[in-house]
């Protein structure tokens, strides 16, 4: 374990982006993930420790016009108990409360989730399908500069992202679902509890009938980070939701993604996975 | 030697202060700083749920809590929670029931039975297994644990 030189705990956000501009800082919010892969040294600490947690820009769950926008600070229990989360992002929703244990959901972090980039992070495959946008805070060169980016463009490989060293993750930023869409999230393993997920899938679309329009598909636990699945989208956008589309969809999800084998589950099982799951979805979204 | 933090919490209803090493958890500053040992490490990354303390009224693994962020903080611990009405009731079914054998993940399961009541004081079976999910029994089960949180006295909490 390397040694903290300092640590510091900033009120404001400008001083955030201050420390972090001086360089070499671990961030932590909750600490669920940075604790334990700081113990097995998995994580590196840098000389600086930033604790978050004071950072009053950094909360809430707020919605102005047709854009919902989650404080990187909101907790997974935060979010199973926000109405507008509940109502008008089921996917988020379930993904929440498919999530490790109470203990963990009152401490993790929406923005510590996204950051820590796994391939099996349990929001990021429903804030995929849901459009979601990173937003970045940084004063790289003596003025604070916000930038955003497309969740989809975020993840570069596992603990790896867009990020800079210089920026903070403050919040994720989502568009209003019309109220006829739909989405829906499925997480598979082996136990309810505190499970890191074998394969997860995350649907999202505005339903006409029996056709699915602007058709978003993710996958988690597949690839070497959560990803959207162009083809298996472009096999069900505007088409009948009947058996040969679906036959269609299951077929293209196989080409979209590129999974391993590891401690959960072989190549061969999450390519079954993928395939059954995401066809009971299909049915189960057609037949409703 | 890592840098130290000098912080100041409420633990158990006593405003205390520390001065911690700022990659120590809250559980190793629990047990080793200020000689609470009631709070118990097991499995050291969240899986298991014996560390289970109170923070600000949100039940935590405080093997995952960094003790620099305690700072300001409401923090209870099984020793504080039974000196109350409801943890008294919760002790007395645990034995009654017969909810404890070799009683490792018991204070974290108080704990956490704790935090269930008070969210949900008319739990039914199944969400009292939903709400004790993140902790490991060993021994017991967990019928009667769930026998002895369904009967807990909810007046209390």
């Amino acid at each position: 374990m390397s040694e903290i030189q300092n640590y510091t705990a900033p009120r404001t956000l400008e001083e955030a982006a201050d420390v972090l501009r001086a360089g070499n800082v671990t961030i932590f919010a909750g600490g669920t993930d940075v604790m334990p892969q700081m113990k097995t040294g998995k994580l590196k600490l840098q000389p600086t420790l930033m604790n978050i947690r004071h950072i009053p820009e950094l909360r809430g769950i707020t919605q102005a016009g047709g854009t919902v926008r989650i404080g990187a600070l909101t907790t997974m229990t935060e979010l199973l108990n926000s109405e507008l989360v509940r109502e008008r992002f089921n996917a988020l929703w379930q993904a929440c409360d498919h999530f490790a244990s109470d203990q963990l959901r009152n401490a993790g972090t929406i923005g510590g989730n996204i950051c820590n980039a796994s391939p099996a992070g349990d929001t990021l495959v429903p804030l995929l399908v849901l459009d979601a946008n990173v937003v970045l805070t940084g004063k790289p060169n003596g003025a604070v500069t916000t930038r955003t980016m497309a969740l989809k463009d975020f993840f570069v490989a596992p603990g790896r992202t867009r990020r800079e060293a210089s920026e903070l993750l403050i919040a994720v930023e989502m568009p209003l679902p019309p109220a006829d869409s739909i989405s829906e999230f499925f997480k598979f393993g082996t136990r309810p509890a505190l499970d890191i997920s074998t394969i997860a899938i995350g649907l999202a679309a505005l339903r006409e009938g029996k056709t699915l329009r602007d058709v978003r598909i993710a996958f988690g636990s597949v690839a070497p980070t959560p990803i959207r699945a162009p083809q298996t989208e472009a096999a069900i956008e505007g088409k009948p939701l009947d058996d040969a589309t679906i036959e269609t969809a299951v077929a293209a999800a196989a080409r979209d993604i590129h999974p391993i084998s590891d401690v959960r589950a072989s190549d061969w099982y999450r390519r079954e996975l993928i395939h059954n799951i995401l066809q009971r979805m299909l049915v189960h979204v057609r037949d409703r | 030697m890592s840098v130290t933090v000098d912080i100041k919490f409420k633990l158990n209803g006593v405003e205390r202060r520390a001065t911690v090493p700022a990659q120590m958890s809250a559980l190793d500053m629990l047990r080793d700083r200020v000689g609470l040992t009631g709070t118990k490490y097991a499995c050291g990354e969240g899986e298991c749920g014996a560390c289970t303390i109170s923070v600000d009224g949100q039940t935590v693994n405080s093997c995952l809590m960094f003790a620099a962020d305690c700072d300001g903080r409401d923090l209870v611990t099984i020793e504080g929670l039974v000196t109350s009405p409801l943890g008294e009731s919760l002790r007395k079914n645990f034995t009654k029931y017969g909810a404890v054998q070799c009683g490792f993940c018991t204070p974290g399961l108080m704990m956490q039975a704790s935090h269930l009541l008070k969210t949900h004081p008319h739990a039914d079976r199944d969400q009292i297994k939903r709400g004790i999910e993140g902790n490991l029994c060993r021994c017991t089960g967990y019928k009667k644990i769930v026998d002895a949180i369904a009967d807990a006295d909810i007046d209390a909490a």
